[in-house]
């Protein structure tokens, strides 16, 4: 028994190192998806205190949207400029409808507001697109859909095109929020807000401006990560479950920290692919990812209660 | 007028102490308890008892089992119906293998597992708060259903990997499994729901009670007064998760007949917390209104069409439903985020002045 959870699975990755690196891969994929959603919570959750509960159903009303509208005759790219645009408009209806009224709620209010506003979109979406299983247009998208085979040590490793673009665009698209974070007027708004709100408030910075901006944000990135992970599995709403993945990334790194995100996601993508292939199939019967982030997070925690990269809990009476 | 309690003098402290220190209040309990022990029986139809009375009963006991960790304790959890799957699955393991067993006596002990499981998925409490701490109970979610579905023990090898409710006999007459009849599960839900909400009410008017919402208001200060975290904390984890987990035996036993894993995934997490949350957190009577509400309001739903007379089929109602439901969540959380019970105190505030202004 020890020796099958001790020695084998290492011996097992030296044997095959052309597996172990695909396996690393395919992690790493998913990892940058994980780290992509954790980033549009960590936003939201910066600059508004709000745990948003509805990213998932973001991710799926997205995708949904974007082939909704091209069913309809309208050329993909247009289509995918018209789902940016609902985004928006979702963007500032949830502002104006939902959150402007609950400002200062207590958290746990604002997060089951965010579960209101999931089931909503769940309703409204199945009424407008049905519920049944869509492919993603990755072709007219101009999404490669070929692989590239490698023969490292004279093993087999397959990269798929479409997931070599996956990581580009969210390696592009999370450098350009950093950048968008970092050296623009708005997005340090955004992180002043995140640091401190009175303050912010006091030197003129709008809320309702800055959170409509941060929820459009979180809407693009769903648009992203729909377009990603409905390429790779359809679209459909069993997507919403992804979000759940992100919640482990965000223990693990930090409620707050914009890096912590990135490196828990990335981290939490690849150990639950390890551990799925290597000790979950053969030792405990598969399907081990869906807890795996979690009780790996729960450790972690144990240790370190505000993550990884959190900011240091200080508490006063 | 209506609600005055002007004139209830009392001379004692333990008059002052009772249940129910104002008379109206006890009348009103009175009524309400001749008609769910009396007057709904004799009244109500199978279709009744099956979508209204019984799953009302059954989510209110799940909604306090969550009330007395997320509303008295204040720790938030999302992990709620792993731990009905725990009761469940136990009390079909000790009925399984003990079929002499009492049915009653065997839930009311499927509890036991369940608190002794949520104590485990408690202990990180004492280092995580809050948003963390919710995260963590989603990874008892995860495990424990993952559990159900990869354990075959749990299931008795079954191949269908579901949980079947076998008929269940008492004193004569069935209570569990396919041939039961709904009047005698009503009761027995009836009578375990009001056994526990007694158990309950008197516990948080206790000295158990008070340290659980010194914990909820601020844990450091309730430290610094001597209370004991580490025992507050998990004693809400304990108490609450055999609640749930009594709640998850009654729910397969006394209404679904039968359980899979996935029934026991987290939107029925999310059903108890909103039950939990738009009744009220911290209150005990929050948690009968709020599942009347959610319980009550898709089956309203479904049949208004058909009475309007308009026609739809029915997955754009079920759609419908969802939408409507979410959006009266957060229209409710808008106008009360105290949840209806504080809208009842509200009334009766109103309704002790009544019909003066002042």
């Amino acid at each position: 028994m020890l020796k099958d959870i001790f020695v084998t699975p290492f011996a097992d990755m030296f044997s095959a190192p052309d597996f172990l690196l695909q396996v690393l891969w395919e992690g790493l994929v998913s990892g940058v998806l994980y780290a992509l959603i954790a980033l549009g919570f960590v936003l939201i959750f910066r600059s508004s205190r709000i745990f948003n509960f509805a990213q998932g159903i973001m991710v799926v009303f997205a995708a949904l949207t974007l082939v909704g509208l091209h069913s309809f005759g309208i050329p993909a790219w247009i289509s995918v400029v018209l789902t940016l645009g609902v985004m928006f408009v979702l963007a500032v209806s949830i502002e104006r409808v939902v959150l402007r009224p609950l400002v200062g709620q207590p958290d746990i209010i604002l997060f089951m507001a965010t579960i209101g506003i999931t089931l909503f979109l769940i309703g409204f979406g199945e009424i407008i697109f049905g519920g049944e299983n869509k492919v993603m247009i990755s072709e007219e998208l101009g999404i490669p859909t070929g692989d590239t085979v490698l023969e490292p040590w004279g093993g087999l490793l397959i990269l798929q095109h479409l997931d070599m673009t996956v990581v580009v665009v969210a390696v592009a698209l999370v450098g350009g929020l950093l950048a968008f974070l970092n050296y623009t007027q708005m997005g340090r708004a955004i992180r002043a807000l995140g640091d401190d709100h009175q303050a912010a408030l006091s030197v003129g910075i709008s809320l309702q401006t800055v959170w409509v901006l941060v929820w459009f944000i979180a809407g693009i990135i769903a648009l992203v990560t729909g377009i990603a992970w409905g390429a790779r599995a359809g679209v459909s709403f069993a997507l919403e479950v992804i979000a759940y993945k992100a919640l482990p990334v965000l223990m693990l790194g930090g409620l707050e920290s914009i890096t912590g995100a990135i490196i828990g996601g990335l981290l939490i993508g690849i150990l639950e692919k390890l551990f799925e292939i290597y000790w979950g199939q053969p030792l405990l019967g598969g399907n081990t990812e869906t807890w795996f982030a979690f009780v790996l997070a729960l450790i972690v925690l144990l240790f370190r209660p505000q993550g990884l990269f959190g900011e240091r809990i200080i508490e006063r009476v | 007028m209506l609600y005055r309690t002007a004139g209830q003098f009392k001379t004692s402290y333990a008059k002052d102490q009772a249940l129910f220190p104002i008379k109206q209040d006890a009348f009103l309990l009175g009524v309400i308890l001749v008609f769910a022990w009396v007057i709904f029986p004799l009244t109500a139809s199978e279709f009744t008892f099956q979508t209204l009375l019984i799953p009302i009963l059954i989510y209110s006991l799940t909604a306090m089992g969550l009330n007395i960790l997320t509303g008295y304790a204040g720790q938030l959890s999302l992990g709620t119906a792993a731990f009905m799957g725990v009761g469940a699955y136990a009390c079909y393991k000790m009925i399984t293998i003990m079929p002499w067993m009492n049915p009653i006596v065997a839930i009311l002990l499927s509890g036991v597992f369940s608190a002794g499981v949520g104590v485990a998925f408690g202990i990180p409490s004492l280092r995580i708060k809050g948003f963390y701490l919710a995260i963590a109970t989603l990874a008892a979610q995860f495990f424990l259903v993952w559990l159900f579905e990869k354990w075959a023990w749990l299931y008795n090898y079954n191949a269908s990997g579901a949980i079947q409710v076998p008929n269940l006999e008492m004193f004569g007459v069935y209570v569990a499994g396919p041939q039961a009849s709904s009047v005698v599960q009503y009761y027995v839900v009836l009578f375990i729901v009001c056994l526990l909400t007694m158990v309950c009410i008197n516990l948080t008017r206790g000295t158990l009670g008070r340290t659980w919402k010194a914990t909820r208001d601020m844990d450091i200060a309730a430290e610094l007064i001597g209370i004991n975290l580490m025992k507050s904390k998990l004693t809400a984890f304990a108490v609450s998760s055999y609640i749930v987990g009594v709640s998850g035996a009654l729910f397969v036993f006394m209404w679904r007949g039968a359980a899979e894993p996935n029934l026991f995934d987290i939107p029925l997490s999310f059903r108890i917390l909103f039950i939990a949350i738009i009744g009220g957190l911290g209150s005990i009577m929050g948690n009968y209104l709020g599942a009347i509400l959610i319980v009550g309001l898709p089956v309203v739903l479904n049949l208004l069409p058909n009475a309007l007379g308009i026609p739809i089929d029915s997955a754009t109602v079920e759609h419908l439903n969802i939408m409507i439901v979410g959006s009266l969540i957060v229209f409710f959380l808008i106008v009360e985020p105290h949840g209806l019970a504080q809208l009842w105190r509200l009334i009766r505030e109103k309704l002790i002045i009544w019909p003066f202004p002042h």
